[in-house]
């Protein structure tokens, strides 16, 4: 039996054993200076992994009797972390190598967060789903203080253990509550408690818990306070990183354990997930406005993006999860170009976060500016780039659910959110000229992977890949 | 040609990505360049829509031209016209090589800025071609993007705020009108507007928060559409962007947002509001009569006592536009005959009118009314030309202003006479402001400095001039040019609305029974 068990998390191990064998290899070797072969063969590995996921798996596989699940939602989800992490991972070579911030301990601190993402988005367990989520985190926490000298980063990462601390303290909290009133960890077992239709009220306490906890990790209103500090403190390749893989992972552990584990119990749960979306819709827009530092802005515009995702989840139905997974993964695409040209915005050679410093940022560099316009409309959700075609896909599952109140609610926030994303257009194509212009140096990864993901945003419209019968299936997969 | 109608949409955008990547450098002739492949584009655009125009069939009141392919999230790619677009696709076609004639004096990112109009011209003609809700949508929502940078880039000194308010203004309305458009698909499972132009939606009144909603769902859907419409038309009270975005614009983007886009919040209260809500519309005309009556007296006022010719213009632009929403909303054949009449007549006087203001705005870079007069003794021709178009504007009989506000009035009286009757003095106000402005531009007597050396235009603006003049005294005289092709579909159009109408009130009656 075990080695069925051990076949159905191969890709898991295979990242991990991995992971710790090239840290013992570079220990005992050259340390540092074998980083940046590092850094290409871990998303080497990464993207290979994603192409077995995508290729090899069939059907819903179980693996240590539930605790592990391997079906299309993990698989959906997995891709989509797998290669949004090696994308950011290629992206930010260069940038932490020109910094002296490149040790070999990154590349596979990050391929150690991909296996505990993997694990949470698989987790049929409340056990599992804590042993995936700790070990994402503690890799992220000493990713995001990795730039040791730097008091910002350093408070970046302690503020980020704090705080993760806590979450992980209420999260436990409630899968111990669950646990007392349903008797199993196991999500399989719990979904039969609750299924009676009276969820008992320590069950709920625990649910509401759990659900903080989750809320923490996407970054949920009113569990957001972490991700501007985080985000502005970390180097800006590990923003990237956040903003990324983490997020889909995160979400797909929310969407696993609502489904999976309190499925039968759509109504008790709609109504938080309504106020977090809502709540996160509006912050995110109007917090954000007033931002003049690039990484502070994605933090909030990550917090509003959260939001709308969360509406496909609050619909609580296949159409729900379907449009929630199309969203993060055109979410994560865009996020990724948006980073690429952060990661470029330079002056002299020192990063620029100031969105001052893009000033008619068009009249030297038109094509990467029309890339960032391209970005930035889509990330506002105005047609025809994909980032439209997410928010209605989110919408109509909310409508069908009845959710009309929601719906209006984040159209009026998407139209509020549009501002900030405009001024930086505005900032771009006439905002002024400035005697402090950006580097017009690339490099041909950051360069590739904006056009690249400015131009998914385009070709998107007339060719998915597949991405929309992938997340239909995923999303059958979870809902039953 | 089966697909003349994608053909005719995408020729404009094909001509500007050409542009992008060939096109290099900002010399004199990269310049020339860029001007004389837009020119070309656009007048190819036109001559194949001809096409469209000699091919459409007026008797047959259903889509023509239909293409059809299937497209992502189980939307459709569909595209066709009937008797109440098809002259708008034209209207467009024919307006867009003017513009770009009268944008040669551009300097100033030419390139970009030749590129940003094929696009628009791409978007908004899918406005008027699109059979999808979606794709309708995509269209209507993605001209923002081209418009917003037209304005900020090559607009005026106050083109930030304008651009702002423009994009931010349109897209509040916007998106509620998307909102609808996902309930729609919702409850008719497709966004196939042929078939939602046939699709019942529920009428039956509710409560929400409290509120007791006459004509239910309908009357929702139709506020959300109104919103975006509203907006878009510029209906009183949501008119402010209009004037900010039309004195900020370059004389291009006014040209193209008066004689265009703002066709577009009319066409969509022809193609959504009234047929697929009917209820809906009949339970709110009264409101959007009245609006329509007051944006008619209310800006005509506001007109009269503007400094800048470009604002004043636009004033009126909200007032015509008045006359507009008032015959649509009269739900009668000679309503809404005179409001695509009006629209279409608007689109080739207002069109007009702006490039008259940039005439010499481009001699004197300036708006202002009180920098000018007397421009009579030294500028004949153009005072003719503004003299033409002034009485266009002001409705004068023989030319085609005369015939949209007449239809539209007569329309309306049917309907309310009293909000026709307030409207009617709308037109005096007109003529006052009108005639007002016209006076203390171009007679008088010459007096200032700056003025004595001006010009005369050049061939190049008469040139763009004269198919406007054709066009404004054509259709003044001859009227049914345009309303034998509208005709019939406008009939179908209101026998479809009272019968629904009629359905309705029995299905009413028979449950209060």
């Amino acid at each position: 039996m075990i080695q069925a068990d051990l076949i159905v998390i191969l890709p898991e191990i295979l990242l991990a054993v991995y992971a710790m064998g090239a840290l013992l290899v570079a220990v005992y070797t050259i340390k540092d200076g074998m980083a940046p072969t590092l850094v290409w063969l871990t998303s080497a590995i990464m993207v290979f992994l994603a192409a077995v996921i995508i290729t090899g798996g069939e059907g819903t596989n179980v693996a240590f009797n539930g605790m592990f699940v391997d079906d299309s939602f993990s698989r959906f989800a997995k891709a989509a972390v797998l290669l949004s992490g090696a994308a950011v991972l290629v992206m930010s070579q260069e940038y932490m190598s020109r910094r002296g911030l490149l040790r070999f301990e990154y590349p596979l601190l990050i391929a150690l967060a991909s296996v505990g993402m993997m694990m949470m988005v698989s987790a049929g367990d409340l056990m599992s789903l804590y042993m995936g989520l700790e070990l994402q985190s503690l890799a992220l926490y000493v990713v995001a203080a990795l730039r040791r000298d730097s008091i910002k980063s350093t408070e970046a990462g302690l503020k980020y253990f704090v705080l993760g601390a806590l979450s992980s303290g209420l999260l436990l909290y409630g899968a111990s509550l669950i646990y007392g009133f349903s008797g199993t960890t196991l999500f399989s077992g719990i979904i039969q408690t609750a299924q009676h239709g009276s969820v008992s009220v320590g069950l709920l306490f625990g649910l509401v818990f759990l659900i903080s906890g989750l809320a923490f990790k996407v970054s949920a209103v009113p569990f957001h306070m972490w991700t501007p500090d985080v985000y502005e403190g970390s180097p800006t390749p590990i923003t990237a990183f956040f903003a990324t893989a983490p997020k889909v992972a995160a979400m797909g552990l929310f969407a696993r354990v609502l489904h999976d584990a309190f499925g039968a119990a759509v109504s008790d749960w709609q109504q938080v997930l309504v106020v977090l979306s809502v709540l996160s819709m509006f912050l995110g827009a109007v917090a954000a406005i007033g931002q003049r530092d690039i990484k502070r802005l994605m933090a909030f515009s990550s917090i509003a993006h959260m939001g709308y995702a969360l509406i496909g989840l609050a619909a609580g139905t296949v159409l729900g999860v379907q449009s929630m997974l199309i969203y993060m993964a055109i979410y994560v695409t865009m996020n990724v170009g948006t980073f690429a040209f952060i990661l470029m915005m330079e002056r002299d050679g020192q990063p620029i976060t100031d969105i001052d410093a893009l000033r008619m940022y068009a009249s030297r560099e038109p094509a990467k500016a029309l890339a960032v316009l391209v970005l930035m409309f889509s990330l506002a959700g105005v047609p025809p780039f994909l980032g439209f075609f997410a928010k209605f896909g989110v919408w109509q599952a909310a409508i069908d659910a009845g959710l009309m109140g929601l719906v209006v609610a984040s159209a009026i926030a998407s139209v509020v959110g549009a501002f900030y994303y405009l001024r930086i257009v505005f900032y771009m194509y006439f905002g002024g000229e400035t005697d402090e212009q950006l580097d017009t140096h690339s490099s041909p990864v950051l360069w590739t992977a904006l056009m690249g993901s400015a131009a998914l945003m385009m070709i998107g419209v007339f060719y998915q890949f597949g991405i929309e019968g992938a997340a239909a299936s995923a999303a059958a997969a979870l809902v039953n | 040609m089966d697909n003349i109608l994608s053909i005719v949409t995408f020729v404009p955008a094909l001509a500007g990505l050409i542009l992008a990547v060939f096109l290099r450098g900002e010399d004199a002739a990269a310049q020339r360049n860029a001007k004389l492949v837009a020119l070309f584009a656009s007048t190819v655009t036109f001559l194949v829509s001809i096409g469209i125009y000699t091919g459409f069939d007026p008797a047959n009141t259903g889509f023509q031209f239909v293409e059809e392919g299937e497209w992502l999230l189980g939307l459709k790619y569909k595209m066709g016209v009937d008797g109440i677009s098809v002259l708008f696709v034209l209207l467009t076609t024919f307006i867009m090589p003017l513009t770009i004639l009268a944008s040669w004096n551009v300097t100033h990112r030419v390139k970009e800025y030749m590129i940003a109009f094929l696009l628009l011209e791409t978007l908004m003609l899918g406005v008027f071609m699109a059979l999808d809700l979606v794709l309708f949508y995509l269209f209507f929502e993605a001209g923002l993007i081209p418009m917003f940078l037209i304005i900020g880039i090559w607009g005026g000194k106050e083109r930030i705020y304008a651009s702002f308010k423009f994009f931010l203004y349109t897209f509040l309305g916007s998106v509620l009108m998307l909102v609808a458009m996902v309930a729609m698909y919702a409850d008719a499972q497709t966004t196939d507007i042929t078939v939602l132009l046939t699709h019942q939606f529920s009428a039956a009144s509710f409560s929400v928060l409290g509120v007791h909603v006459v004509g239910g769902m309908q009357t929702l859907m139709f506020l959300a559409f109104f919103a975006s419409f509203a907006v878009k038309m510029p209906m009183w009270p949501v008119h402010t962007w209009l004037p900010d975005a039309h004195v900020q614009a370059p004389t291009a983007g006014s040209v193209v947002l008066a004689a265009i886009l703002l066709k577009m919040g009319g066409y969509g209260f022809l193609r959504f509001s009234l047929p697929m809500f009917p209820v809906g519309s009949d339970v709110l005309t009264p409101m959007v009569l009245w609006m329509s009556a007051i944006a008619v007296v209310y800006t005509s006022l506001v007109a009269m006592v503007q400094e800048d010719m470009k604002k004043l213009i636009a004033y009126s632009s909200v007032a015509h536009m008045g006359f507009v929403t008032m015959g649509i909303f009269a739900a009668n054949q000679q309503g809404v005959d005179g409001a695509i009449f009006q629209m279409l007549s608007h689109g080739f006087i207002s069109a007009a009118l702006f490039l008259c203001v940039g005439v010499i705005y481009d001699r004197m870079h300036t708006r202002e009314i009180d920098a000018y007069g007397g421009l009579v003794s030294r500028m004949p021709a153009y005072a003719l030309v503004f003299m033409l178009f002034t009485m266009a504007n002001v409705g004068l009989p023989g030319t085609s202003g005369f015939v949209g506000e007449f239809l539209t009035l007569m329309g309306t009286f049917q309907k309310n006479t009293w909000v026709a009757a307030v409207a009617a003095t709308g037109v005096i106000f007109s003529a006052g402001y009108a005639l007002w402005l016209y006076r203390r531009v171009v007679f008088g007597d010459l007096i200032r400095e700056s003025l004595k050396s001006i010009t005369d235009m050049d061939s190049r603006e008469r040139l763009v001039f004269a198919p406007l003049i054709v066009m404004t005294i054509l259709l003044g005289v001859y009227p049914s040019l345009v309303t034998d092709i509208i005709g019939p579909s406008t009939a179908a159009l209101v026998s479809n609305f009272d019968s629904a109408l009629a359905a309705a009130d029995t299905a009413t009656q028979v449950a209060s029974h």
